[in-house]
């Protein structure tokens, strides 16, 4: 078996005498889809924000590739080819969607200042270029027809896109989603799911945290729940859904009664 | 289209001297550019960063004062023994000083922004400019104090076919001014329409989301302070330079106001606001003086159409007008279909 793409040994968050992440320990594999679910408060967002650099972990140790992300700042992290989503939609409401992907494609310019201010051609050339790659990412995820609208006046459904989007165009290698269909009608989930799959196809390995519990079943290769902190169980879907404990924590009888 | 209004405006603004020869009107317009390239600079923090600096004449001063210094040599004692000189130097090497001293102290503070956010920043920067003040008004021996730094040498340059030539007179400070504010707002349009002014706006925007598509937040608001800090260094030289003379009132706290009252009115965050702003609410006083206005009654008529432009254009002019423009623009081509 190969080297796993990020490994989490025993993270722990701590804020002050709450445990939020305790010794909880997964991996996530080259090229997979893995599904962090739990109840509300069992640390999902919590180890999200410890591995991507916006909260520091108290204990444990986050290896992306083999390097420690601890302490690492999030823009660190993006270097890395760790990008994340945010659970509140996040877009730059006051720019046009184009203006976001631009903004997304930023590690993947290099202006420098001093250029920039002398007007060097290769600035203008590399800012075709990247209009270009922008419309191509907004062609992507069916969001070509909105360019030039502001990044706040997109429906909702749309705006969740938009974040995906300016995620994508940071060219992770590890995307992090957190809870992306929440509030989302089963329709534009669907589409979701189908995006997901080419986003996947694309040799993006996907770190998802959702509480759709169709959507994580049918799209996941491998899912953990986490129950207080703790991680409880880590198989795959099937194994998943008959695990005793994740019915009692989580799912709940009724669930295992109608899947089971 | 475009091209040809901004040649005409440039044409306009460089030809004006020539057929305005009341010296009075230049010499408000001198000062009223120098404001406006000030302000511009204000601009790229406060409008594009969104940082309040409530310090910016802060950097104004110390580029007026370090320009001042280097054209008129100084010698001051730093400890018993140790002795700091520096013979008088050309005028043009004065104002590359300021903006390197400028640039300089607007890194430290570019560096400390980071640290202290939102109404900490504030309060900071204003402290920040009332401590220049203070040190301008105490270091006699190097400053002078209240008796002001006088004699400030003019610009003298060597232009082909003139040779050494010295800017007395308002036409050619008046073209210096514009030549300065011409290449600071190309330096700013530049900047906010590349990568590193979508990483300004981002950050201004939602730093989380910026940091987390790998925006070095910190990077970006220090090389912000920095240019905005060197351009109203290059400011406060061009007015030490043009005035003549300096004290330790360039570091007042009005004139931060005056900044901010441009950059507001005019539109944060737009390349023209400042301008608009500036040109609106520099020449106002003087017109309102021209129209013979008792002067208690200048200054209401300047606050009500401050808070007018505030109530009724919260975004400011030049947001305001293009909507405008658009909105008609957008009604005269759905008209014929």
């Amino acid at each position: 078996m190969t080297a796993p793409l990020l490994a989490v040994d025993r993270l722990t968050i701590r804020f002050g005498g709450l445990v939020a992440v305790d010794q909880a320990s997964f991996e996530v594999r080259e090229g997979e889809v893995l599904s962090l679910i739990g109840p509300n408060g069992a640390g999902k967002t919590t180890a999200f924000n410890a591995i991507t650099g916006y909260l520091a972990p108290s204990a444990g140790d986050i290896r992306f590739r083999g390097a420690r992300l601890n302490g690492l700042k999030p823009n660190r992290v993006a270097e890395l080819g760790l990008v994340r989503t945010f659970q509140k939609t996040s877009v730059f409401g006051g720019r046009s969607v184009l203006e976001n992907i631009l903004i997304g494609l930023h590690l993947r310019s290099e202006q420098r200042p001093l250029a920039i201010m002398l007007g060097l051609p290769s600035v203008a050339r590399e800012e075709r270029a990247l209009e270009t790659e922008a419309r191509r990412i907004l062609g992507f995820v069916g969001l070509g027809a909105r360019a030039l609208e502001l990044g706040a006046s997109l429906p909702y459904g749309e705006q969740r896109l938009l974040e995906i989007a300016v995620a994508l165009a940071a060219r992770p290698q590890l995307l992090l989603l957190d809870e992306p269909v929440s509030g989302m009608n089963p329709t534009e989930t669907e589409s979701f799911m189908a995006k997901l799959a080419e986003i996947r196809s694309l040799g993006i390995t996907v770190l998802l945290v959702e509480h759709d519990m169709k959507m994580v079943m049918g799209v996941s290769d491998r899912i953990v729940c986490l129950n207080q902190g703790r991680v409880i169980a880590n198989g795959t879907p099937a194994e998943i859904r008959r695990d005793p404990e994740v019915i009692r924590a989580y799912l709940g009888e009724r669930y295992a009664r109608a899947h089971g | 289209m475009k091209a040809a209004l901004t040649a005409a405006w440039l044409a306009l603004l460089v030809t004006l001297p020539l057929w305005m020869t009341n010296q009075y009107a230049l010499h408000i317009l001198i000062v009223t550019g120098i404001f406006i390239v000030a302000a511009m600079s204000l601009n790229l923090l406060l409008g594009y960063t969104g940082q309040l600096s409530l310090g910016h004449v802060a950097f104004f001063g110390i580029g007026a004062y370090a320009s001042a210094l280097v054209s008129l040599g100084f010698k001051v004692q730093l400890a018993p023994g140790v002795a700091l000189a520096l013979d008088p130097k050309p005028v043009w090497c004065g104002m590359l000083a300021a903006v390197v001293v400028a640039g300089a102290f607007g890194w430290l503070i570019g560096k400390l922004a980071f640290r202290v956010r939102g109404a900490y920043f504030v309060i900071v920067s204003i402290s920040f400019a009332e401590v220049m003040r203070l040190v301008a008004v105490n270091w006699v021996e190097l400053t002078q104090g209240p008796m002001a730094l006088n004699n400030i040498p003019p610009l003298a340059l060597w232009l082909p076919g003139v040779g050494e030539h010295a800017f007395w007179k308002k036409p050619e400070n008046y073209w210096l001014t514009l030549g300065v504010a011409v290449v600071s707002y190309v330096l700013i349009r530049r900047l906010v329409r590349s990568r590193a002014g979508r990483a300004m706006v981002a950050l201004r925007e939602n730093e989380p989301l910026a940091t987390s598509v790998g925006i070095d937040v910190t990077r970006y608001l220090v090389l912000t302070t920095v240019v905005s800090a060197a351009m109203a260094g290059a400011a406060g030289a061009l007015y030490a330079h043009y005035i003549r003379i300096v004290d330790p009132d360039v570091f007042l706290f009005l004139y931060t106001v005056t900044m901010v009252i441009m950059v507001i009115t005019g539109g944060k965050g737009t390349l023209a606001g400042p301008i608009v702003g500036g040109l609106i609410f520099g020449l106002l006083p003087e017109t309102l003086r021209a129209a013979a206005i008792r002067p208690e009654v200048q200054w209401i008529v300047y606050g009500v159409l401050m808070i007018l432009v505030l109530y009724f254009l919260p975004a400011g002019i030049v947001p305001a007008v293009r909507q405008w423009w658009e909105r008609r623009r957008g009604a005269a081509a759905a008209a014929p279909a």
